[in-house]
């Protein structure tokens, strides 16, 4: 059976209300597009899962569709704040947000775990900071070589890792590069794993290293061209800077941000309708 | 030489810490437009890493987040995430961690989680990011900030990143592999940990700079050092790199993004 879906079908298919899902991608590759068609398919009461959760997951957590966050930095990288994010932890709207917080070693570790299938991730952290304190999940293991102390992270294994790569083959096979984050080990953690790619090929001749994710890892692709918009995908488009610097704007205020979501993801169809509402708006 | 602005002599103050060949795990923001000023004038060898995995870049703009394409481009290398903070960071081959934040204490010590109680924060801030590991483990951790009442607090409302804990040796007693907040860098001057209590001591004044402005900036009583040094004006060369550097980044930052369908 072929794993390639629309993006609405790999949703609809896939992801159920209540999962722990992990949009990833650090800065670069971020699944816009899939963030967006879980928004206008309603999915509720999700656990997001996320280092960095960008504007990607301040729309979900503003439209309503978490009940936790796990993640290691929530701002808008180089503006300032997520506003939606922030609201919900400051005050509850549109619904409270429990918060699973750790540091990007602590996650790191955390997929890492993930995809070995091993209960726990390992690392010299946390070391005299707050965080164990307002994170239980946060202990530590006395190392029976040496005694020492090390920090401790559970595993992280989502019902579901969505990414975004530059491309597939007929067969699934998906190919990444640049900067990659942690997106190998977040794929891997999973049960399943949903790839939207810019474009679809025969022959997947991967450049020598790049991430590549087997056929048989995956369990559905996406043809979305432009689906990692305003993030970039290398190779393809740039990250839109003046988007992300727009967004402090949009998303300051409940009424604006929700008549923007409105317009630009709840009365589109898809991703391509999205991109041309931008342009309309642009023109 | 030219009129320049608070901003400009600690961006310039922060660069001159930096050394040819160091190598320095850069924060967003104000370290980053640092860190590049440095790899721009005397530290062409320098040797820039951000989280995000890139090793060695040399971007021509300022990235606006840790991810830019422009630090790929420009890298030596792009390595995942994962292996930045064990093999890199965690293993002790970062020289210098160069970090800001929302508030910081006498000793060093880091918030950039919440303001207010954790629970029911007053504003929640983005968190930790990378910052509690590089605050452990680069050999040393340079800290830039604007110095203001709140943000050089008495008392930290969360620790996110540890600078020397209680001081007076606690941190040495840790696990922590780096050696701490060895330069904190502000507009109002430069602050040094004391050798013994590791307090943060007033060592450095800018041109013009009084003691009397200093401590109206610093939210506890701030310690002198009997030697105060002077920083030198920023040169016409550090400040027309500078402005260019930050030229070109809005220029960039502005751009239309056009998607090739």
């Amino acid at each position: 059976m072929s794993k390639l879906l629309s993006l609405k079908e790999a949703i609809a298919q896939h992801v159920q209300d209540g999962q722990m899902l992990a949009l990833e991608g650090f800065t670069h590759l971020i699944p816009f597009a899939a963030g967006h068609e879980l928004i206008r398919q309603g999915r509720r009461e999700l656990h997001l899962v996320r280092m960095t959760p960008d504007l990607v997951y301040d729309q979900l957590i503003g439209m309503g569709c978490a009940r936790a966050l796990t993640f290691s930095w929530g701002g808008n990288p180089g503006v300032g704040s997520l506003y939606r994010l922030r609201d919900a932890v400051e005050k509850g709207w549109p619904r409270p947000l429990e918060l699973h917080e750790h540091s990007h070693a602590g996650m790191a570790a955390a997929y890492t775990a993930g995809a070995s299938r091993m209960p726990f991730g390992l690392l010299r952290g946390y070391i005299g900071t707050d965080l164990p304190g307002v994170n239980p999940d946060i202990r530590s293991v006395t190392c029976p070589y040496t005694g020492e102390a090390l920090a401790t992270v559970p595993a992280l294994n989502p019902d579901v890792t969505i990414l975004h790569a530059q491309r597939a083959d007929r067969q699934g096979n998906v190919s990444l590069t640049g900067i990659v984050g942690a997106q190998r080990e977040a794929a891997l953690a999973a049960r399943k794993l949903i790839v939207t790619v810019e474009e679809v090929v025969d022959a997947l001749p991967p450049a020598m290293n790049a991430v590549v994710l087997p056929h048989w890892v995956v369990t559905a692709v996406a043809h979305v061209p432009g689906g990692a918009y305003p993030s970039y995908a290398h190779g393809h488009y740039a990250r839109d800077n003046a988007f992300y610097q727009r967004w402090d704007d949009i998303a300051r205020e409940r009424d604006t941000f929700r008549a923007w979501m409105e317009k630009h993801v709840l009365a589109t169809a898809d991703h391509a309708a999205f991109l041309a509402s931008l342009v309309e708006k642009a023109a | 030489m030219s009129a320049y602005t608070p901003d400009e002599m600690m961006t310039i103050a922060a660069s001159r810490a930096l050394w040819n060949g160091c190598v320095c795990f850069v924060g967003i923001g104000l370290p980053s437009a640092a860190c590049n000023l440095a790899r721009l004038s005397h530290a062409p060898d320098i040797v820039l890493i951000y989280e995000s995995g890139t090793i060695g870049t040399r971007p021509d703009v300022l990235p606006l987040s840790i991810g830019d394409g422009e630090l790929a481009e420009t890298a030596a290398c792009v390595v995942p995430l994962p292996e930045i903070f064990t093999y890199y960071l965690q293993s002790g081959r970062i020289d210098v961690g160069f970090l800001g934040a929302a508030q910081i204490d006498r000793f060093g010590n880091l918030n950039s989680t919440v303001i207010g109680p954790y629970e029911k924060p007053k504003t929640r801030l983005p968190g930790a990011g990378g910052a509690p590991e590089i605050g452990a483990h680069a050999k040393e951790t340079f800290v830039v900030l604007k110095a203001t009442p709140r943000s050089f607090v008495p008392r930290l409302d969360f620790c996110t990143t540890p600078g020397y804990l209680g001081g007076h040796g606690e941190r040495a007693r840790t696990t922590a592999r780096g050696g701490g907040p060895r330069l904190v860098i502000t507009d109002v001057g430069v602050l040094r940990p004391s050798p013994e209590s590791q307090e943060l001591t007033l060592t450095a004044l800018y041109e013009g700079g009084t003691v009397e402005a200093a401590r109206a900036a610093i939210g506890w009583p701030l310690a002198v050092a009997e030697n105060l040094e002077q920083i030198a004006p920023p040169t016409d060369t550090e400040l027309a790199t500078l402005r260019a550097l930050n030229a070109r980044t809005r220029a960039a930052h502005s751009q239309p993004v056009r998607l090739p369908f």
